[in-house]
């Protein structure tokens, strides 16, 4: 892709240079009597591509969902690009924090979903153009602009007028994608994006991501069953297991060194 | 009461005197409606129950008619059924108490909303049912009363309750022929004191205080009984 | 019956019960779209303002409710309704409550994913709302809606007890005239039946129009089943207790 792909920046990411993107620090989730994250602490450099990888139930995607403010951390803090995202300072002590904070915060941050969630009573074109207008107050023909060839990278140009009911699993995947990064975000979260794909849609899906990944510097931060793909794009592998991470590094290092008992234990189930 | 607002003088009138006055007659009411109440929900179940047997008469000729006619019921006031029945009826040279006219229209009118609960609950019964009861070489009788309705009754038995909540609700209409029930005793008794806020306002409290823990009651029914 | 009573009452008994069904059932969807929506709302407080007023509401009878309207609010408020007002305020009230179940039924069908794909695109609450919620939620309460403006067009006839000039009225004031009580009543029991009819034929194109503004396209209108009044493609609501959404006034 040219410097004039639909994903080059009117809005510079803050350093691509390495600097802390999301940290999490002493992060505990519970739910009910389980806990899901102990004290997690982990952080994500700007322009970075992290895949998580575990068995399920590890955590991965509570993850996701703590970052895209579906559900609030029990204990500890959550930061993104350097500001907090459920707590704010007051008279300098932290507070949980106000529904509009939270909100200009997690501007920053798409998420591309399990099951796709279009919504299905926009057609293509407005799924994508209705948050770029209401809630960044982009006009309109520029957010259809932007929509069209964010559609047009995706392979899908010519569907901007179809609901989301007739297009495939696959298709409607793809329009999430666009969706998500009409919005300019920082961070992509991507929750095990392939699962729901019947096997022959799966690869236009990736290979869709593969040329985001490869071609932008927006940082990604990816849950994923398909350890080729996250061989492929990663930078860094996290191997959780039971609210912890318990090894990281590069995918080379991760997938074929691996020195953690688990991971070995992991993977071999796995691949 | 005419066009716009206009002021009826004092606001401050409530008056515990003729709430107590009132009681005796109250509990009267309560009588009535709820005699009303029991003897129209007996109608109705049963009524209800034919209807739903006749929607699946093996012949049109009964399905065509009894669908007809609980669709007509079903999609008209109760108010005006009642009067028909009221002032109809004498013309038949049939004569009934205004109470009994009353719970006869409340039964039939609510048998049309009973039929289709039944109707539901007998097609919730799955079809392997029927095919078990026939490789069985059951009579129809025995289909129906040993197999598919006991099986039925257990999902329709909340939704009638709830109908019976509604009829309860309905019962003030029957002052409209004049049935001393609830209604028509504050109606009275306001005539009489020309104090109308005590009487209505403890008739109307009254249809809250008896249909609101019903329908809890209902709620935890339904939950213990279907699944 | 004579042309003259045809004329003078009957015919300006059906545009005042037309009259009452609209205004009532225009109150009764702001109130279903107010109070259901406060049942979703986040907090605490309005939720349980919101389910105090469908409980309030839903379990008095709507002929007390109107009486009361019309009988004691004067004294206690000192000041008074025109009677065609009070008795749309009491049935768009009581209507309205049941209304407001079916549309929290409704809002809370919509699949939880859409209210987080709408969090995961920053939308507000309220955004959330108005542009992913609602649109999906609305097309599935018109079945019970319909049901509803039905029980609502026969509730209207509890105002003639009221001695307002409803079709009902009309029907008594023919009867004391004529004396012949089988064959007026006969008519408006027709009258009643032939607009609701209208009413559902109404609802079910509306239905087919709003699922197709949000892409689903249901089989076309069958032109046979006519008898069939209520929605076929329910998941028998006659068997749970929200299935029961008019009742009080004249189920």
């Amino acid at each position: 892709m040219s410097a004039d792909t639909p994903l080059s920046k009117e809005r510079p990411n803050p350093a691509v240079d390495g600097s802390e993107l999301i940290r999490f620090d002493r992060v505990v989730k519970r739910f009910g009597a389980n806990t899901v994250l102990d004290e997690l602490d982990f952080s994500v450099a700007s322009g970075k591509h992290v895949t998580l990888i575990g068995p399920s139930g590890s955590g991965k995607t509570t993850i996701l969902r703590l970052l895209m403010t579906l559900i609030k951390p029990d204990e500890g803090t959550i930061k993104v690009g350097g500001a907090y995202l459920t707590h704010e300072e007051k008279n300098g002590r932290l507070v949980p924090a106000g529904e509009k904070h939270v909100r200009e915060v997690r501007k920053n941050i798409g998420m591309v979903f399990q099951q796709f969630n279009l919504f299905p009573n926009m057609k293509v074109l407005r799924n994508i153009t209705e948050a770029p207008v209401t809630v960044l107050g982009l006009p309109k023909d520029e957010a259809e602009q932007r929509a069209r060839d964010l559609l047009d990278l995706v392979g899908l140009g010519d569907k901007c007028d179809a609901y989301p009911t007739q297009l495939s699993g696959g298709q409607q995947q793809r329009v999430a994608i666009a969706r998500a990064l009409a919005m300019r975000p920082q961070v992509l979260l991507l929750d095990e994006v392939t699962s729901a794909l019947d096997p022959e849609l799966v690869a236009g899906v990736l290979d869709v991501l593969r040329d985001i990944a490869h071609t932008t510097d927006i940082t990604m931060l990816c849950v994923t069953h398909e350890m080729n793909f996250a061989r492929d794009i990663s930078d860094q592998v996290l191997m959780f297991d039971a609210g912890r991470v318990i090894e990281s590094g590069p995918p080379e290092k991760i997938f074929s060194d691996p020195e953690h008992e688990r991971t070995r234990e992991f993977l071999s189930a796995v691949l | 009461m005419s066009a716009g607002t206009h002021d009826t003088g004092s606001t401050d009138n409530w008056d515990w005197g003729a709430v107590a006055d009132f009681m005796p007659h109250f509990w009267d009411g309560v009588l009535v409606t709820l005699q009303v109440l029991a003897l129209g929900s007996l109608i109705s179940f049963s009524l209800g129950l034919v209807w739903a047997l006749a929607f699946r008469a093996p012949t049109r000729l009964v399905r065509w008619p009894v669908g007809l006619l609980t669709e007509f019921v079903r999609n008209t006031p109760l108010l005006v059924q009642l009067f028909f029945l009221f002032f109809v009826l004498p013309e038949w040279n049939i004569q009934f108490s205004a109470e009994t006219t009353g719970t006869l229209a409340i039964g039939l009118h609510y048998s049309t909303y009973t039929a289709q609960v039944y109707r539901a609950g007998i097609d919730a019964v799955p079809v392997g049912q029927w095919e078990a009861a026939k490789a069985l070489s059951l009579s129809y009788r025995r289909t129906w009363t040993a197999v598919i309705l006991p099986q039925a009754v257990r999902r329709v038995v909340p939704a009638l309750g709830n109908y019976v909540i509604a009829m309860l609700k309905d019962t003030p209409l029957l002052a409209g022929i004049g049935v001393l029930e609830l209604l028509q005793r504050s109606r009275l008794e306001a005539a009489q004191t020309f104090q109308y806020t005590e009487a209505l306002t403890v008739v109307g409290v009254a249809f809250i205080l008896i249909a609101y823990p019903s329908s809890l009651l209902l709620r935890a029914l339904e939950r213990r009984l279907v699944r | 019956m004579t042309a003259g009573l045809w004329e003078h009452w009957v015919l300006p008994g059906i545009w005042i019960t037309v009259q009452l069904t609209l205004y009532s059932a225009a109150l009764a969807t702001a109130v279903a779209f107010g109070v259901g929506m406060a049942r979703t709302h986040r907090s605490r407080l309005v939720r349980f303002f919101a389910a105090f007023y469908t409980e309030v509401f839903r379990g008095t009878s709507a002929l007390v409710l109107m009486f009361w309207i019309f009988f004691v609010l004067p004294q206690l408020a000192g000041w008074a309704l025109v009677p065609m007002w009070a008795a749309v305020l009491a049935l768009g009230l009581s209507y309205g409550a049941y209304g407001a179940e079916v549309v929290r039924g409704a809002l809370n069908a919509v699949a939880p994913a859409q209210r987080e794909a709408g969090v995961a695109l920053s939308f507000t609450p309220w955004q959330r709302m108005r542009l992913i919620l609602l649109p999906q939620a609305v097309p599935e309460m018109i079945p019970s809606f319909c049901n509803l403006l039905v029980e609502l067009l026969k509730g209207t006839a509890l105002v003639s007890l009221l001695g307002i000039g409803d079709v009902s009225f009309a029907a008594y004031l023919v009867r004391l005239a004529t004396t012949e009580s089988a064959q007026i009543y006969s008519i408006t029991l027709i009258i009643y039946f032939v607009l609701a009819f209208l009413l559902t034929r109404g609802m079910k194109v509306l239905e087919r129009r709003a699922k197709a503004g949000i892409g689903q396209f249901p089989e076309p209108l069958s032109t046979g089943g006519w008898l069939r009044f209520r929605r076929s493609d329910a998941k028998s609501p006659e068997l749970s207790s929200t299935g029961v959404t008019g009742g009080g006034a004249s189920r």
